[in-house]
C-alpha cells in the first residue's frame, strides 16, 4: 500500500501506474452516511463497501430510499462520508481532480441559461476546456453541444430555455451536460426515468455505444432492472435502507447489446433473479 | 398580436394619465378653486415652461446627489447582502439588526448629518445613501440564501471552486432579486434627498419648492412635483429596462411560446 502510493506520488501521471491500484476507478470502504445531527438522525447508507474498476459499466438497482443517490453523491465529492472511505481514482475523494460528468436524478438545468449554454456548462469550468472557453463558445464547443444534442433526439432545441422543455427532453440535455467535457467517470442517477419505454430503449443504444466508443467507468442508478442487464457489465443491488450492496453479479451477455436481446432466456432468467432478491431482502436478512 | 396589444397597453397608460389632467384641469375651472390652493396642470405646465432655465441647476442638484447616494447605497447594500446571504449564521443574526436600522424614520436622521456635516449636499446624499441600502441588502440577500442547492450542486461536482460557484450560479440566481430591489431603492433615494434638501439645503428641487412654499408661489411648488415624478418615472424606467435585459429569465410569462 504504501509503495503503491509512492510510486503515485513519483510519477506525474496517475495511468501510467503499474498495478492494481492503477485500474481502480472507484472504492467504497465502510462508507457509511448518516443524515441529520442530535436526536433526529437518519442513517441512508450501512457501511459499505464497493469497488468499481476502470473502464467498468456498473449498475446500482435497489428499492427507492436505500442510499442509490447517496453513493453516487459519495463518489462526486458532493458528501463526505460519516465514517469509512471513499476513494475515487486511487485517492481520497477531493485529493486530486478527476472529470467526472452527473447527471442528476431531477435534470437540474440553470434556468437563467439556454438549454444550448446549459449543455456547456463543464467546458466552461473543467480543465482543460475552460482555458478556450472564452474563444471556443461560439465555435468548437458550440457545435459539440449541438452534436450532442442532436444525439440524444434535441435537434435545434439549443436556443429554448429550460422551461421550454419537458421532463423528458430536460433529462436528456442533463445526460449531453454530463457528458460534453468526455468524463473518465460518468454518474448516472435514474437518468432515463422521465422518460416513455422507446425513447428509453433509444437512448440505452445511444449511452451503450458512447460506452463503447471511450470506456469511461460508469456508475448507473436505476430501477429498472432490464435497464440495469442491458447496459452493465456488473449489477450491484442494494438492501432497503439504511442499504448496502447485498449482491454484486457480472453480465456476460456479449455487446453491442441489443433491445430484442432482453427478452432471451438469459437476460430474462436475469432480470427475474434480481426481482426476487429485491423483493425478499429485508434489513434484517441482509 | 402581441405588438398589437402592447400598443394598445401603452396607449391606455397614456390615456389615463391624460384623463386624470384633464379631469383635474376641468374641476378646478368649474369649481373655481384658486391658483394659490390647487393650480390647474395648464398653468403648472406654464410655469415650468417659463422657470425651466432657472429651475434647471436644481434638477441636476437633485439628480445629481439622488445619483450619488443611490450607487453609495447600492454598492455597500450589495455587499452587505452577499455577506448576509452567504452564511445561514449571518443571515439570522444580522437581520434583526437590519429590520432594527430600517425601521428608524429617515426624517429623524437629517438633523444628525445636519449637526455632523452641516447643512448642505452632504446630507442629502447620505440620507438618500442609507435609505436605498435596506432594500438592496434584503433582496440580494434572499436571493443568495434561497438558492436551491441542486443547482450548487451541479457546479460542485464539476469540481469548482467557491469563487466560480458564486459567479455561475450565485450571483445569476440572485439577479432578479437585486434589480427588483434597485426600482425600490431608486425611488427611495429620491425620496430621501428630496427630504434633506428641504430640510437642510439651499440648492436642489426640495429647497426650491421649500422656498416656494413659503412665499406661497403654490404654480412653482406643483411644477417642482411634476419635475420629481418625471425624474422617478424615468429612472424606473431605466432599471425596468436593465433588468429586462439582465434577468428576463425570471419573468417568463411576457414570453410566447415561439417555434
Ligand atoms: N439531505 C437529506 N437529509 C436527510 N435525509 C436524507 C437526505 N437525503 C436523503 N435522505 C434520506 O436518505 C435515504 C437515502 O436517500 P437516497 O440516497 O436519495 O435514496 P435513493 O436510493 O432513492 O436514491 C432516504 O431514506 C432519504 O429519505
Ligand atoms: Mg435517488
Amino acid at each position: 500500500m504504501l509503495t503503491e502510493q509512492q510510486s503515485t506520488r513519483a510519477t506525474p501521471s496517475f495511468d501510467v501506474v503499474p498495478g492494481e491500484g492503477g485500474r481502480e476507478a472507484i472504492k467504497l470502504e465502510k462508507a457509511e452516511v448518516v443524515y441529520g445531527r442530535g436526536k433526529r438522525t437518519t442513517q441512508a447508507l450501512a457501511p459499505t463497501q464497493l469497488r468499481v474498476e476502470k473502464g467498468e459499466f456498473v449498475a446500482l438497482v435497489g428499492p427507492s430510499g436505500c442510499g442509490k443517490s447517496t453513493i453516487l453523491k459519495l463518489v462526486s465529492n458532493l458528501l463526505a462520508p460519516s465514517s469509512g472511505h471513499v476513494h475515487v481514482g486511487g485517492r481520497e475523494v477531493g485529493a486530486k481532480r478527476v472529470g467526472v460528468g452527473m447527471a442528476f436524478q431531477n435534470p437540474t438545468m440553470l434556468p437563467w441559461l439556454s438549454v444550448r449554454d446549459n449543455v456547456m456548462l463543464p467546458l466552461k469550468i473543467v480543465p482543460p476546456f475552460r482555458s478556450r472557453f472564452r474563444k471556443a463558445r461560439k465555435g468548437e464547443f458550440r457545435d459539440r453541444a449541438d452534436a450532442l444534442l442532436e444525439k440524444v433526439g434535441l435537434k435545434g432545441f439549443g436556443d429554448k430555455q429550460p422551461w421550454q422543455l419537458s421532463g423528458g427532453m430536460l433529462q436528456r440535455a442533463s445526460l449531453c451536460r454530463a457528458l460534453i467535457h468526455e468524463p473518465e467517470l460518468l454518474l448516472l442517477d435514474e437518468p432515463f426515468g422521465a422518460l416513455d419505454q422507446f425513447t428509453r430503449e433509444e437512448l440505452w443504444g445511444i449511452l451503450q455505444n458512447l460506452w463503447l466508443e471511450s470506456k469511461p467507468t460508469v456508475l448507473l442508478v436505476t430501477h429498472d432492472l432490464r435497464e440495469a442487464a442491458f447496459l452493465g457489465t456488473r449489477i450491484c443491488v442494494m438492501s432497503p435502507r439504511p442499504g448496502k450492496i447485498i449482491d454484486d453479479q457480472p453480465v456476460p451477455m456479449a455487446r453491442p447489446r441489443t433491445i430484442s436481446m432482453t427478452y432471451d432466456q438469459d437476460f430474462v432468467r436475469l432480470t427475474q433473479q434480481l426481482r426476487e432478491l429485491i423483493t425478499h431482502s429485508r434489513p434484517d436478512v441482509a | 398580436m402581441e405588438f398589437v396589444e402592447k400598443i394598445r397597453q401603452k396607449l391606455a397608460a397614456a390615456m389615463l394619465i391624460l384623463g386624470v389632467f384633464v379631469v383635474w384641469e376641468i374641476a378646478c375651472l368649474l369649481m373655481g378653486i384658486p391658483e394659490i390652493v390647487l393650480p390647474r396642470p395648464t398653468v403648472i405646465l406654464e410655469t415650468l415652461s417659463a422657470r425651466l432655465p432657472q429651475l434647471m441647476p436644481h434638477v441636476l442638484q437633485t439628480l445629481g446627489t439622488t445619483l450619488t447616494g443611490f450607487v453609495m447605497g447600492v454598492t455597500v447594500g450589495m455587499l452587505l447582502g452577499a455577506i448576509v446571504g452567504s452564511s445561514r449564521v449571518a443571515y439570522d443574526t444580522a437581520y434583526p439588526l437590519l429590520v432594527g436600522f430600517s425601521s428608524i424614520p429617515k426624517v429623524a436622521v437629517v438633523p444628525i448629518f445636519v449637526l455632523w456635516f452641516g447643512s448642505g449636499t452632504v446630507p442629502a446624499v447620505l440620507t438618500s445613501f442609507i435609505i436605498c441600502i435596506f432594500p438592496v441588502v434584503v433582496n440580494v440577500a434572499t436571493g443568495l440564501a434561497t438558492t436551491e442547492p441542486e443547482l450548487e450542486d451541479v457546479l460542485k461536482s464539476l469540481g469548482a471552486k467557491k469563487r466560480e460557484i458564486l459567479w455561475n450560479v450565485g450571483i445569476p440566481r440572485a439577479m432578479p432579486y437585486f434589480f427588483a430591489s434597485l426600482k425600490v431603492a431608486i425611488t427611495l433615494a429620491f425620496v430621501g434627498t428630496v427630504l434633506a434638501e428641504t430640510i437642510a439645503s439651499n440648492r436642489g428641487i426640495g429647497n426650491v419648492m421649500m422656498i416656494a412654499t413659503s412665499s406661497f408661489d403654490v404654480p412653482l411648488v406643483f411644477s417642482g412635483l411634476f419635475l420629481l415624478a418625471l425624474l422617478g418615472v424615468a429612472l424606473y424606467l431605466v432599471f425596468s429596462l436593465i433588468e429586462r435585459r439582465v434577468a428576463g429569465w425570471a419573468m417568463r410569462k411576457s414570453e410566447l411560446p415561439t417555434l
